[in-house]
């Protein structure tokens, strides 16, 4: 038995089988064949194997994500019957009396080439589907196995060197007991939606996919950030022990679900949840999230080929705002750039994305996207408590455009007629640190803060978070960072608004108290995080916690907040 | 041989889903069909052909069907392209 030390990105113990989602070796010999009429007959079972793949794979993406999604394997089907592309391989085959595989990878080569060669941007990426077809009928030509994880069927580990959206919207959730990447930290995306799915995950263990073999056993340890392989019979039993104790902590905490979240002393906090996409609410129903405090809407607008038209963005919005039975939610509006692409707006490539154009200031820019949007979320409205936030603000005049585009669409609506609530609070996300300086003028004009951390932490560190080597300054309990927030809630308070906080700090265990203490008035976080951390403030005294962020305010280092609060917050 | 025009008249032009839509509605018949556009013809049962052709909105296109069920052919992707609001 050997293990592997990661990063604990969601927490939780499983117990199961590997499965490598990781690109497989498809490479061959050209050779020439002696049967041909064989070698034809080979291709096309191959072929056939292929079809009824991807049938399979069509007919739970219909299931599980839409029609939309399983049109693409509608698409791919067709690339596999599509006489074109079949009848040249298998002339090929016959008269240059060559291997399978190479007909038909110097065939889809052809096509592939003419499809990038075009000057639209949508053929160039048609080419990827002929690459993703050609591929799947090579590897049963080859007699390898592609990873398929929608066809999933039994109880697994994921092995990845990252996951990206579209991977993990392909995971069946029911077979997916947890997952371990070789990249990766707590804020990127495979950790965020491993808390999201509720299942236990290590990322950055720089290793797992060079270490684990397909049906190698895996316990992946989301607590200590421990992957083990192979794991001895005792280990397994220890590990049995300490899961069974980690679900009675967790039933220990279900008792919360219908409680309020009070302190000790009476001081009423809200905390919500944050979600990616409607089927996450059942996470925050369970866990009694009071509210949804982000909602990250960019995933309607990933994984796929073009813009969310305006009614399934209606839908979705309808869905998250009737789900959670008039208890707020609050909507952040498209947060693309960055980390986070979308190749279909075949936006250029920058040299620091996340200083580029990204968030609100793409959205003022391509006005038409935002105001379909604005306009999905205000035919919304009135299934709800709607909110709506805008991210990356960073002057005054960006939140004021941003506000008078969401008026023009209200006006338009209403003179058609439409019936749109007209108590939506609109507030922005404040992740920039020019931002939280001036949180007392902005305080006067929006309705609501909520800090962004893990944004707000790397601006103001200047220190990239997807870069490994620079990740001691992702300092949370930094007192410069304190500072930011406390300017941003004191600003809020002053003029009668509430400040929240929306990043993964707020789920966090040693920044609770010191949160509290200053004065926070909504946590949103991971929804699997709410009752610990509702357990969590029902054991903490307010006033203590004021003290106690009072003096990490005018400590000198992170190590020192970390440590008061160790001693004061009884962690 | 028959053969009819049409103007596109969705947003998207014959991509994606509508290229899918009529390839295989195409592929049922056993005429040979092709689609016309802008002088060059395409196998209409290939849905790497129809795409290669990157029909927008506003193009004339023709469909040209030939062979014993030439006009069966002809009438079901008339009703396809009309019924998925793709051309008129």
């Amino acid at each position: 038995m050997s293990f592997l030390n990661g990063i604990a990105a969601s927490s939780g113990i499983a117990i199961a089988k590997a499965y490598r989602l990781v690109e497989p070796d498809l490479s061959f010999e050209k050779k020439t064949v002696e049967h041909a009429e064989q070698e034809v007959e080979r291709f096309q079972a191959a072929l056939a194997e292929s079809k009824g793949e991807l049938e399979v794979i069509r007919d739970n993406a219909h299931k599980d994500l839409g029609a939309d999604k399983a049109a693409i394997f509608d698409a791919h089907l067709l690339v596999l019957s599509d006489p074109e592309l079949i009848s040249p391989i298998e002339d090929k085959i016959t008269t240059d009396k060559v291997n399978a595989e190479s007909a038909l990878k110097e065939t889809a080569d052809m096509f592939i080439t003419m499809f990038e060669q075009m000057d639209n941007d949508y053929m160039k990426e048609r080419a990827a589907d002929i690459r993703d077809v050609t591929k799947r009928v090579l590897s049963h030509l080859l007699g390898v196995q592609i990873a398929n994880p929608s066809m999933i069927a039994e109880e697994v580990i994921i092995i990845a060197e990252d996951l990206t959206p579209s991977d993990t919207a392909q995971l069946n959730r029911q077979f997916v007991k947890g997952f371990t990447t070789d990249i990766g930290g707590r804020t990127s995306h495979s950790a965020i939606m491993a808390r999201s799915m509720e299942i236990p995950a290590v990322v950055g263990t720089k290793e797992s996919t060079k270490q684990i073999k397909n049906g190698d056993l895996v316990i992946v340890d989301g607590l200590k950030g421990l992957v083990h392989i192979n794991p001895t019979p005792e280990a397994i039993a220890e590990y049995e022990e300490e899961h069974r104790k980690f679900e009675e902590q967790k039933a220990e905490w279900a008792k919360l679900v219908n409680e309020k979240s009070v302190t000790a002393d009476g001081h009423h906090v809200e905390l919500a949840a944050n979600i990616g996409t409607p089927k996450d609410l059942k996470g925050v129903v369970e866990n009694g999230g009071e509210g949804v405090g982000l909602y990250r809407t960019e995933f309607l607008y990933m994984g796929r080929d073009q813009l969310p038209t305006e009614e399934e963005q209606f839908e979705s919005y309808k869905a998250v705002l009737e789900g959670m039975s008039g208890k707020p939610v609050v909507v952040r509006t498209l947060d693309i750039g960055g980390d986070k692409e979308l190749p279909y707006l075949n936006l250029p490539k920058e040299m620091n994305p996340f200083l580029g154009f990204r968030a609100i200031r793409l959205c003022l820019e391509e006005q038409d996207m935002f105001r379909t949007q604005l306009r999905a979320l205000l035919r919304a409205s009135t299934y709800g408590n709607l909110k709506i936030m805008f991210p990356m603000i960073a002057t005054l005049n960006e939140f004021r455009q941003g506000k008078a585009i969401l008026e023009e669409e209200k006006q338009k609506l209403v003179s058609e007629g439409l019936v749109v609530a007209d108590n939506i609070e609109i507030g922005i996300m404040v992740e920039i640190p020019s931002t939280a300086v001036m949180a007392e003028q902005f305080a006067k004009e929006v309705d609501f803060f909520s800090v962004g951390t893990n944004d707000l932490i790397q601006y103001t560190m200047a220190a990239d978070r997807m870069n490994e080597r620079v990740s001691y300054l992702y300092q949370p309990y930094n007192p410069a960072i304190l500072r930011l927030v406390k300017m941003v809630i004191d600003a809020a308070h002053k003029e009668g608004k509430w400040a929240g906080m929306c990043g993964e700090m707020a789920g966090d265990e040693t920044a609770i108290p010191l949160l509290l203490g200053l004065g926070l008035d909504e946590f949103s976080m991971s929804a699997t995080s709410i009752l610990k951390a509702r357990s969590q403030i029902s054991r903490l005294n307010k006033k203590d916690m004021e003290a106690l962020a009072e003096k990490a305010l005018h400590m000198n280092t992170a190590e020192e907040v970390v440590q008061a609060v160790k001693e004061i917050a009884d962690l | 041989m028959v053969q009819k025009q049409f103007k596109v008249t969705a947003e998207t032009g014959i991509h994606a889903r509508p290229a899918t839509m009529l390839v295989q509605a195409a592929s049922k018949f056993d005429s040979e069909i092709h689609l016309e556009y802008k002088e060059k013809k395409v196998n209409l049962k290939s849905i790497m052909g129809v795409m290669s052709l990157g029909v927008g909105q506003g193009a004339d296109i023709t469909i040209i069907a030939e062979g014993s069920d030439e006009q069966d052919a002809l009438n079901s992707l008339e009703e396809t392209l009309k019924k998925e609001g793709l051309a008129e």
